[in-house]
């Protein structure tokens, strides 16, 4: 077969990649709307990256609490005598008084999923089942990935990124942060429990408010909880709440007869039906509306309140009552989150790191090019070319994976730049070699791309391996690292390799009428 | 161009004993100081918390130690200039563990007066989180020193690649030494930067391993030393080349690349010239060392090929049908 000439099938596809990888990084060199680009990581655009921990346990205390009070309830409204029912951690025990009772009691028990029912005589030990508590706990993760993923959403951030990590944690990124005030509301808008409870106020107990214990109020089955705007003023409310946020269909900022801004909500119809009920039969009691374990406020219930509509109001900025808004339609958290780790980088630290990284880029790629091309000549130019070209395939196989470029992830591309040539090193080091030796330069070549590669196949593989195993036990921005190294070793192969090859094939012709070792491969003629 | 006089076959296997001396004094005291001094972990793997700050003039370093000192969350932090005289890096081991609350308002209130000043990054690393990367870490540079022994077990032969394990613990010791020496951080980055070098500077070696095997092939030479001598001498240009011009971008990242990433360039630019030192100096005499035979290799190379001529040989018996 002869594939010296003018056009062979190295070359046809050095080209193919020339075209490809300059049109698909279009995109990310003029940032255009259409079209697969590189974005920039937080660390060089600014942004907040933040690790949550979701406290699942606390998930399964108030599932445990909320059986406890359905217990409860339906005790009271089936007449059923319980003594001393307690709710401690992840257990919930009581007595039955009535023997009689019993078949009553186990039978509404049962209806309750994933409940360990246990029996001595007549007193009761109710615990979940291990696998109950595992679904609580993942309902609880992902319900807190969704819950704060549709708050950020409505936020109005740019792109904001929330993604489950592990059994209990969640990535929370916002690049569009770009001041400390966003990222307080934002971070506040993230941990917010947004729980809201319309509870009864106890009126036969809140004058003693100001002296009752909070384990007085428990006996009577009450709770105390303190005003939104002053942690004197206390409330003695009944601690089964009369509905919560879950029944809430919407919830919007408004402003009262006085101007201040308020946040309407509306109840789906199940909760419109219990808070007309609740209001009809309370005509003179107070209404506590609890948001958060704080009262904001206690209005006199005039007359039923029909059509399941209700209006927090409590001295909110006009972007509070926005935020909170935002965090009731999006629902309650079910489990608090903590923060695990925060990386936090201003815009001008971003756009530093930018420049110098891309100084470094331009430094580097001059300096190694210079190289080349003063050592090989003409050699060194055709491995330059192979290196432009590896950039820019670099940067379209990026693009299309989707990739984001860290600092990282800069200094990997910069480093490629290093290693590509190093192919080309090899290659042409075994050339010179051949010519040494007097073969003809033609020959030389061939042999010179057959004697190599071994060696440049297992050192790229060796370094393909350790980028690898970067990427899957790496974290963020070295993810970044990885990924770039590993495509512009991986490149380095078609370009510097193939590529190269087609063009020496296509300049054969002249290569074996000139005879200039010197201008062809750097080499002293003498030899 | 040329750089090396290429017909001379240097003699490394004279020095070889020279070299191995230096190395191993080099990596005991790399373990001295590693058990002395010790390594010292950056916040992401101890945990704690960075504040750094940008001035519009020159930072009152002093100034702001005293204001910090009012808060107890600031306690024993280490506040120092980063980069440049505007830049102050506060470190600090304590982390918060509130969503809401943050260390960037309370740094912004509490130096209020002491000149305009940006906050320019904040990061927290909670204990948990930090355990876990140590962990990854390491997990990380065990598994990648496993990965290329099999490769190259796979490609070469046992003693090659112990002899490659050996050469790349030798550059992460020293490395490491050099870095408590020099007081670096172990942070992600000169991690990322130590998993790199693994990978790299194993290549330097495995075109010295890649040349021996081929000698071998060739040569009727039964010197191991000559055979070695010859190799690394003929791939010697190869070697500082292919590093050379690595360097070269390391250096302008080193130079050009910001103080962030000064820890993951400087690691790069030590493991850089330990490693082709290990390649040229340390990884061929090992194989000596470790007991390899010339006259063992061809045995076993003649073997497998007479063991492949009989299998051809049985292989098309059978398909002729003879058997």
């Amino acid at each position: 077969m002869n594939n010296t000439g003018k056009f062979n099938y190295r070359l046809v596809i050095f080209l193919i990649a020339i075209i490809f990888g300059v049109g698909m990084s279009i995109p990310t060199f003029l940032q255009t709307q259409k079209g697969a680009k590189v974005s920039l990581g937080l660390d060089l655009q600014g942004g907040l990256h933040m690790l949550l921990g979701v406290k699942t346990g606390e998930a399964i205390k108030s599932k445990v609490k909320s059986i406890a009070s359905s217990v409860k309830f339906f005790a009271q409204s089936s007449d059923i005598i319980i003594d001393d029912l307690r709710a401690i951690e992840e257990t919930i025990s009581f007595s039955l008084l009535d023997k009689d009772e019993e078949k009553k009691i186990d039978e509404m028990l049962k209806t309750i999923s994933g409940l360990q029912v246990n029996k001595e005589a007549l007193r009761y030990t109710l615990t979940l089942s291990d696998k109950e508590k595992d679904l609580i706990k993942e309902y609880a993760l992902s319900q807190a990935v969704e819950t704060i993923r549709n708050r950020l959403d409505q936020f109005g951030l740019a792109e904001p990124n929330v993604a489950k990590q592990g059994s209990d944690k969640i990535l929370v990124e916002l690049p569009g942060v770009k001041n400390a005030e966003d990222e307080q509301r934002a971070r506040e808008l993230i941990a917010k429990a947004a729980h809201l409870q319309l509870m009864a106020v106890d009126e036969k107990k809140q004058d003693r408010s100001a002296t009752m214990s909070p384990t007085e109020a428990e006996q009577y089955g009450d709770i105390i909880l303190s005003d939104a705007k002053s942690d004197h003023i206390r409330y003695i409310l009944k601690e089964i709440p009369i509905l919560d946020g879950s029944m809430l269909t919407d919830a919007k900022v408004g402003f009262d007869q006085m101007q201040q801004p308020v946040i309407n909500f509306t109840l789906n119809s199940e909760g419109a039906k219990i808070f007309g009920d609740f209001t009809a039969g309370n005509v003179g009691n107070r209404l506590a509306i609890v948001l958060d374990n704080k009262v904001y406020s206690a209005p006199n219930i005039r007359e039923r309140i029909g059509g399941g509509s209700g209006q927090i109001s409590g001295g909110f900025s006009v972007k509070e009552a926005h935020d909170v808004a935002i965090a009731l339609r999006s629902g309650a958290l079910l489990a608090p989150v903590t923060l695990l780790e925060k990386r936090s980088v201003g815009p001008s630290l971003g756009a530093d790191s930018i420049q110098a990284s891309l100084l470094a880029l331009i430094s580097g790629f001059l300096l190694v090019s210079g190289f080349m091309l003063f050592y090989y000549r003409l050699a060194g130019v055709i491995a330059n070319m192979a290196l432009i070209v590896n950039l820019f395939l670099l940067i379209s196989i990026m693009a299309l994976f989707g990739a984001t470029l860290t600092l990282p992830g800069m200094a990997g591309i910069v480093l490629t730049i290093g290693m590509a040539v190093d192919a080309n090193v090899i290659i042409n080091e075994r050339i010179r070699e051949l010519l040494r030796q007097g073969v003809s330069m033609k020959q030389a070549i061939e042999h010179g791309y057959e004697n190599a590669m071994s060696a440049i196949l297992d050192s790229n593989l060796t370094s393909i391996i350790t980028s690898v195993l970067l990427y899957v036990y790496g974290t963020g921005p070295i993810k970044g690292f990885a990924i770039s190294t590993a495509i512009g070793i991986s490149v380095s192969m078609l370009t510097a390799i193939l590529g190269t090859h087609g063009i020496y094939d296509f300049f054969m012709p002249r290569i074996e009428k000139s005879k200039n070792i010197h201008m062809w491969f750097g080499m002293k003629r003498s030899h | 161009m040329e750089f090396f006089s290429q017909h001379k076959v240097y003699d490394f296997m004279k020095v070889s004993r020279f070299f191995i001396v230096t190395t191993l004094s080099l990596a005991f005291f790399s373990a001295i100081l590693f058990f002395s001094k010790g390594m010292s972990y950056g916040i992401d793997f101890s945990g704690g918390t960075i504040v750094q700050l940008k001035y519009e003039q020159p930072a009152p370093i002093h100034d702001i130690r005293q204001l910090l000192a009012k808060d107890k969350i600031f306690s024993g932090a280490l506040i120092t200039e980063f980069g440049s005289p505007e830049e102050v890096q506060i470190r600090f081991a304590t982390t918060t563990e509130g969503v809401t609350q943050d260390v960037g308002d309370i740094v912004r209130t509490l130096l209020k007066e002491t000149g305009k000043f940006d906050v320019r990054k904040v990061d927290i690393v909670g204990p948990k989180v930090g355990g876990e990367l140590r962990q990854k870490g390491i997990m990380a540079a065990v598994l990648s020193m496993i990965g290329i022994m099999i490769y190259v077990a796979f490609r070469f032969e046992w003693t090659f690649a112990v002899a490659s394990i050996i050469t790349l613990l030798h550059d992460v010791a020293i490395t490491t030494g050099a870095l408590i020496l020099f007081n670096v951080e172990m942070s992600l980055d000169v991690l990322a930067a130590i998993l790199t070098l693994i990978g790299y500077s194993i290549n330097d070696t495995i075109i010295i391993y890649d040349r021996i095997r081929e000698e071998l092939k060739s040569t009727k030479d039964m010197d191991l030393m000559h055979v070695i001598n010859t190799s690394v001498s003929k791939t010697l240009s190869r070697t500082i080349l292919t590093v050379l011009t690595v360097f070269f971008v390391v250096f302008t990242l080193y130079l050009f690349g910001g103080e962030i990433i000064h820890g993951f360039s400087f690691t790069m630019l030590l493991g850089l010239i330990i490693g082709s030192y290990s390649s040229i100096f340390i990884s061929a005499p090992f194989l000596k060392v470790l007991g390899f035979s010339v006259e063992g290799y061809k045995n076993k190379m003649a073997l497998k090929e007479k063991n492949r001529l009989e299998k051809a040989k049985m292989r098309s018996q059978y398909e002729k049908g003879t058997v």
